[in-house]
């Protein structure tokens, strides 16, 4: 409470002082949805409030080099699918920050990643429930040119709460062209390395429990020209895993190597991303819940937006992992014989993840067996693995039509965390055809039209969802409205009473950075996943009513 | 809680009326290379500046910055803007933002917030996001989605705030 009011103070003090160049700026939202019960759907559970609503204000103050800031948070009762422990107001965030002349000071809550984030990412998601800042200190220095230090301590935000554990960390980086003075080259080479430690204290009765437990991590990033060249590896030691009882607790350690390249040209791009993982979660408490995960280990799969393609979500498996995710652009340039008046732009994407040779090194700790399998080692199951082709030409001056189509394979037991043999893996074949037709100056209209064709694993003992189709209709005029309707249809379910329509409509106003929607309709119960964190979300029936808006 | 919430309305409206225009903050971000650079050290010598945040996995960013790509020239021309799409890819996607600019051969000047350091500053919540600068480095305008035609909208605002 303290803390809030001299930031207040000193951000008060500073308006004072100089007005010319202090702006405030920050942006409102907020959800309200109500929820009907509908049994058909599974949306059972009774609602008491009617209407429950996830609001949020960020209110920013700038002055040259100083920004101060909060975030009031409003979960009146949280939302279905964000946890319970968010219920209620407050302002969990709130900062002070000075950036000059190669100094930056923080106090208070604040993001972080090291590298690409194997030991340390600190992220908020408002969609997953996800908010994980640190609350402490944190300097970033610039000793020299091209040396670029961070040194930070603090505790993870849980709801409105923080951690048990202290999180310290380190990273220094180099820029080899800046630090030698080398200028107007077509290549750099950029080497870093960090150490984050949590220290929390040990009172567990039946264990001597290591009260400092670190992960360390290096990375080298070159360019050259149209080349680049990404590599990370991180290690964490001492880590007491398990549920702390006798036949689980051990102190396997966890490693993680990560290589990326990609390479373009005017015309054609390809990026490869690749990672082994094992036994690689890293916590600001020991206590195994996802709250309390402050490491990010991307997932290797494209990120999708079309509602049956995201139907199966990759997820990142910390424990035990090892994939890779490709993908090529390439645009056939105009007036060829493909490329037709406009160009036409083709991507293909092609990923995989399995698990690791020898499994993970938890499971080997606790049958004291040495993990001895070498990196880069695939083991024998599939976790996910997808083919993508998406095609995107503009047919004439009014027509616009983008076309893909998918083969994707989704192990629901070990990505969804059920028992082995329940699902296996669900092979689904999805193709998506998305038109849009400008009709006039400023009104366009789109149609969405989806399929998906799946077939269950032979030896699960439950059946999929089956087919579904989904069709979209969508017409805005620029730059204020817009309205859709969309239906989802799963024809293809095994039990009759469960091949249902989930229809939803929106309307929207927008003007400049403020949104009104309101939408009506049932959602599907659902996955969805982001890292190594994935939400689920049930099935719902109700009004929704979403307002943004930024100044 | 609710003294300070009192509190803190009463400074920030009362102060509101004494404060000067929106402006680009001090925020550290990255080059395409992973250099840093402060978001308040670009410059267009005094012309608009158009900043667009968007991602590889953005359907409308996409579909705007492709529209602009169409008619970035003319604007140029006309106005000597220059845009800056700024990818707020994670370190899943990062790897990706190069390959897709080369291979779509938009024009514009490419940064990365992976870790959303301007982006939160200036309270971007959902993507796209555009925002437009003067010559003396004051947000003017903002806009966030993207509709068919929206660039319009956008040129137009443009067009009122440039030298020629």
């Amino acid at each position: 409470m303290k803390r809030i009011y001299s930031l207040i103070f000193i951000g008060f003090s500073t308006v004072l002082f100089s007005q010319e160049n202090s702006f405030i700026s920050g942006n409102f939202e907020t959800n309200l949805q109500s929820y009907f019960i509908d049994s058909s759907i599974g949306a059972n559970e009774p609602t008491p409030e009617i209407i429950l609503n996830n609001a949020y204000l960020n209110l920013l103050y700038n002055n040259g080099n100083f920004s101060s800031g909060i975030r009031y948070e409003s979960y009146l009762n949280p939302l279905k699918g964000y946890d319970s422990q968010y219920k209620g107001n407050g302002i969990p965030f709130r900062f002070a920050n000075y950036n000059s002349d190669g100094l930056e000071i923080t106090v208070g809550n604040y993001y972080e990643q090291f590298g690409s984030g194997i030991i340390l990412r600190t992220y908020e998601d408002k969609g997953l429930g996800h908010d994980n800042s640190l609350d402490g200190i944190r300097l970033k220095f610039e000793p020299i040119n091209g040396v670029y230090l961070t040194g930070l301590i603090g505790k993870s935000r849980t709801y409105f709460d923080y951690s048990e554990g202290i999180i310290r960390g380190a990273d220094i980086e180099f820029i080899a062209d800046e630090l030698l003075n080398i200028e107007d080259v077509n290549y750099s080479l950029i080497l870093g390395s960090s150490i984050v430690s949590r220290f929390q204290s040990d009172n567990n009765p039946s264990f001597i429990l290591p009260e400092n437990v670190a992960a360390i991590s290096s990375r080298i990033n070159f360019n050259l020209g149209n080349l680049n060249y990404y590599a990370e590896y991180a290690n964490k030691i001492n880590d007491p895993t398990g549920s702390l009882v006798q036949s689980e607790n051990n102190y396997a350690s966890g490693k993680a190597f990560v290589n990326n390249i990609s390479y373009s040209q005017k015309g054609f791009g390809m990026s490869f991303e690749s990672h082994y993982v094992d036994h690689m979660e890293f916590r600001s408490e020991r206590a195994q819940r996802k709250e309390y995960i402050i490491n990010y280990i991307p997932t290797l799969s494209n990120q999708h937006t079309y509602s049956l393609l995201a139907m199966y979500p990759c997820a990142t498996q910390p424990e035990g992992e090892i994939g890779f995710n490709t993908n090529i652009f390439i645009k056939i340039p105009k007036k060829s014989l493909f490329g037709g008046k406009y160009g036409t732009t083709i991507n293909l994407n092609f990923s995989r993840t399995n698990s690791i040779e020898g499994g993970t090194s938890f499971l080997n700790d606790i049958d004291s067996l040495t993990h001895e399998s070498a990196i880069y080692s695939k083991g024998e199951k599939l976790y996910f693995s997808d083919f993508n082709f998406e095609i995107n030409k503009k047919v004439n001056k009014k027509t616009k039509l983008n076309l893909v189509l998918s083969k994707q394979k989704y192990n629901k037991d070990i990505l969804e965390g059920k028992i082995e043999g329940e699902y296996g893996i669900i092979e689904s074949l999805i193709s998506v055809a998305d038109l849009s037709y400008k009709i006039k100056k400023g009104h366009t209209i789109r149609l969405e039209l989806q399929e998906m064709f799946s077939k269950d694993d032979p030896n699960a003992q439950n059946p999929s969802d089956g087919n579904w189709h989904m069709m979209l209709l969508e017409y805005t005029v620029s730059p204020n409205w817009f309205i859709s309707i969309q239906d989802m249809y799963n024809y293809g379910n095994y039990n009759e009473d469960d091949k249902l329509h989930y229809v939803n409509s929106s309307f929207g106003y927008i003007k400049g950075a403020n949104r009104f929607t309101i939408g009506y309709g049932k959602k599907r119960a659902g996955i969805f996943c982001v890292g190594g964190i994935c939400k689920t979300v049930p099935a719902s029936n109700g009004f929704t009513l979403n307002i943004v808006s930024n100044f | 809680m609710k003294k300070i919430l009192t509190l803190i309305s009463i400074m920030f409206f009362a102060s509101y009326s004494i404060l000067g225009q929106k402006k680009l903050p001090s925020s550290t971000i990255k080059t395409l290379q992973g250099k840093p650079i402060n978001i308040q050290d670009i410059n267009n010598d005094g012309n608009p500046i158009v900043i667009s945040f968007w991602a590889t996995w953005c359907k409308p960013c996409k579909k705007e910055l492709n529209a602009i790509a169409e008619v970035y020239e003319d604007w140029q021309d006309e106005t000597d803007v220059k845009l800056i799409a700024i990818s707020i890819d994670d370190s899943r996607s990062k790897s990706k933002v190069k390959p897709m600019v080369n291979a779509n051969g938009w024009e514009y000047e490419i940064l990365l917030d992976p870790k959303k350091n301007l982006s939160n500053l200036l309270g971007v919540g959902t993507i796209p996001h555009t925002f437009l600068i003067n010559g003396k480095g004051e947000i003017v305008w903002e806009h966030t989605n993207y509709l068919d035609g929206d660039e319009e909208l956008l040129y137009e605002k443009i067009l009122s705030i440039s030298k020629q």
